[in-house]
């Protein structure tokens, strides 16, 4: 039952083969049996998940309509508040706070009757492409568990792979949902910047978080996609307009007649043969189901990590000065006579750990006076060539793609004392989020040297986040019949009675 | 070429208000300077015509009409604090007393 796909177990409850609260149980009992091994989760939700669980059942008892997915369960990044539900972003400053309410997005999945089973390991506020960063240890990617799950969303993304959860919700600041589905052999999708709320969301780098569906098919991700997007008024930055039909999309997989530009600066030199072998099969399952490829160039895209690493970390040491000690979370050193402002220090030095303290500091260098212009104003300018870039390459295409990352999952611990390396995982997701733009990865196969996932990107214009849909289902249509069985069957089976 | 000093790094710190070690700071100092050479490449192309961007969306300032909605209490707004006093936020001493 826990291998099926969510649009399966959609229709397992409806039909009354099953309850929410038995597939609810059937999950909890996966996570009994393995999380010790991969440690997806940070807090498991048995009680609340249960008796949610057994609300939707009795609605449907009643014959009260109810949406698609109702019963269904979900993993929940530990960055998105839930109230009375532990929160910590995989930081220490935050451990033990419970949230006074609700994100966007957590009421959204409530009033689907969406099941939340807990919360996901994650890098520490999502600063991270491997969960290394988490306070709380990291997570082990279920394909190898010496290798990393990516980040910062690799509780999601494992919780996925190891089929203890059939739909996730991640969050991608510069490649956190995409960069964890590649490594895992999942799927998962960054909307179009402001297509879902932020509200609840905690803040790393306000003009690039995007909260996304992530699942195991095309469909289940765009079944959870329309649950958790649309205009937010408690969100400034929400787009007010319809959105997009990405279930219909995913549905149809229509790809003939459509322009898929393959972007020329993100493929060759620092691309592993096997990621590349796979992203050139996937490209001629595409034409034979009658996309026309063409190339596109996207000149600036190499200057896009060097501005990330200026923006996003400018943006988050503005956002994370919210953590003072004062109002929630951590506090230390609140000694007889000690002022506010020691307290602040020692309670950042303890509760903060060392990425984000990089980043930080990092920031507010980028910001200082006599820097600015030099570091975060030239960074604001890339910000505007490859926003130009990919306006050029959409008038000659429409949906743009690349491998999602130059290599399969590391081992754990390979690139922890390199920051830099490990920055380079993001070079082919960082320019989605610099535009505002929707990002898909989805599974193209395994290397053939190393046996692990490779994932394959999809890029669409603002708000066209349908044409990624078409793609993904098209592709992954043909692939499973090239396969005979989803990429997820190949994956070791971590024990348990799955 | 760009590079900072330990006591640069050590005055980020201060400004950030995060009280770091020794260690800390000296590995950061050496930190900085690669991840600074890398990061400086945006200075190739960001020239003078080229207008920034600040956000992905064109913003404009949202206003909602002036009506009371439900909102936390002041026990909800709270309950996370790491001192309370009297339905406020209690915290340590702001000014300081030496002269």
């Amino acid at each position: 039952m826990i291998k099926s796909s969510a649009a399966e177990m959609a229709q397992s409850l409806a039909s009354g083969a099953t309850t929410s609260v038995a597939l609810t149980q059937a999950h909890l009992n996966r996570i009994a049996e393995v999380d010790e091994k991969v440690h997806a989760f940070l807090h498991v939700d048995t009680d609340g998940a249960l008796k949610q669980a057994a609300e939707i059942d009795a609605s449907r008892a009643r014959g009260e309509k109810l949406s698609p997915l109702a019963g269904v369960p979900l993993a929940l990044k530990d960055v998105l508040v839930q109230k009375d539900v532990p929160t910590t972003c995989g930081s220490k400053i935050l451990e033990g706070w419970r949230p006074p309410y609700d994100s966007t997005v957590v009421s959204k999945l409530k009033s689907a009757g969406v099941v939340i089973l807990g919360k996901t390991n994650m890098d520490e506020f999502a600063m991270g492409s491997s969960t290394e960063n988490s306070a709380y240890g990291p997570t082990h990617n279920p394909w190898d568990l010496t290798r990393i799950p990516g980040g910062s969303g690799g509780g999601s993304s494992a919780a996925l792979a190891a089929f203890e959860a059939p739909l996730a919700i991640g969050t991608d600041t510069g490649g956190s949902i995409r960069q964890p589905a590649a490594v895992t052999g999942t799927v998962g999708v960054k909307p179009t910047y402001g297509g879902v709320s932020r509200y609840g969301l905690v803040a790393f780098s306000s003009s690039l978080d995007q909260a996304g569906p992530c699942a195991r098919t095309v469909l289940d991700t765009a079944l959870l996609h329309e649950v958790i997007a649309g205009h937010d008024p408690k969100d400034s930055t929400s787009i007010n307009a319809p959105v997009p039909q990405v279930v219909a999309a995913a549905k149809s997989g229509d790809v003939k007649g459509m322009k898929i530009g393959v972007v020329k600066e993100l493929n060759g030199d620092g691309y592993q043969a096997g990621v590349r072998q796979r992203f050139e099969e996937s490209l001629e399952l595409l034409a034979q189901a009658g996309a026309e490829i063409v190339e596109v160039s996207a000149p600036n895209f190499e200057y896009a990590l060097a501005a990330y690493y200026l923006i996003a970390p400018s943006e988050c040491s503005s956002n994370l000065a919210r953590f003072d000690a004062m109002r929630y979370g951590l506090r230390v050193g609140d000694t007889d006579g000690a002022s506010a402002e020691s307290v602040m220090n020692m309670t950042r030095e303890v509760g903060f750990g060392r990425e984000v303290k990089r980043r930080i500091l990092l920031g507010t260098y980028a910001l200082s006076s006599g820097y600015y212009d030099a570091y975060y104003g030239s960074a604001q300018k890339v910000r505007t060539l490859i926003t130009q870039d990919f306006n050029n390459a959409f008038a000659k295409c429409d949906v743009m793609v690349s491998p999602t990352c130059p290599t399969t999952a590391f081992k754990i611990g390979e690139k922890a004392n390199d920051p830099l390396a490990m920055y380079l995982n993001d070079i082919a997701t960082i320019p989605v989020n610099m535009a505002g733009i929707g990002g898909m990865s989805l599974p193209c196969g395994v290397a053939p040297e190393d046996g692990l996932p490779v994932g394959f990107q999809i890029m669409s214009p603002v708000m066209q986040d349908q044409r990624m849909y078409s793609v993904g289902a098209a592709l992954e249509a043909a692939l499973l019949s090239k396969w005979g069985a989803p990429l997820l069957s190949q994956a070791p089976s971590l024990g348990g009675a799955a | 070429m760009s590079s900072l000093s330990r006591d640069d790094v050590a005055n980020l710190a201060r400004l950030a208000r995060i009280e770091m070690t020794d260690q800390e700071l000296e590995n950061l100092t050496t930190e900085f300077g690669v991840i600074l050479n890398a990061v400086a490449r945006v200075q190739e192309v960001a020239t003078t015509d080229v207008p920034a961007t600040s956000h992905p969306l064109a913003l404009t300032n949202i206003f909602r009409t002036d009506v009371v909605i439900p909102s936390l209490t002041p026990e909800e707004a709270l309950s996370g604090a790491p001192a309370s006093e009297e339905q406020r936020f209690r915290v340590p001493q702001i000014l300081g007393e030496e002269a």
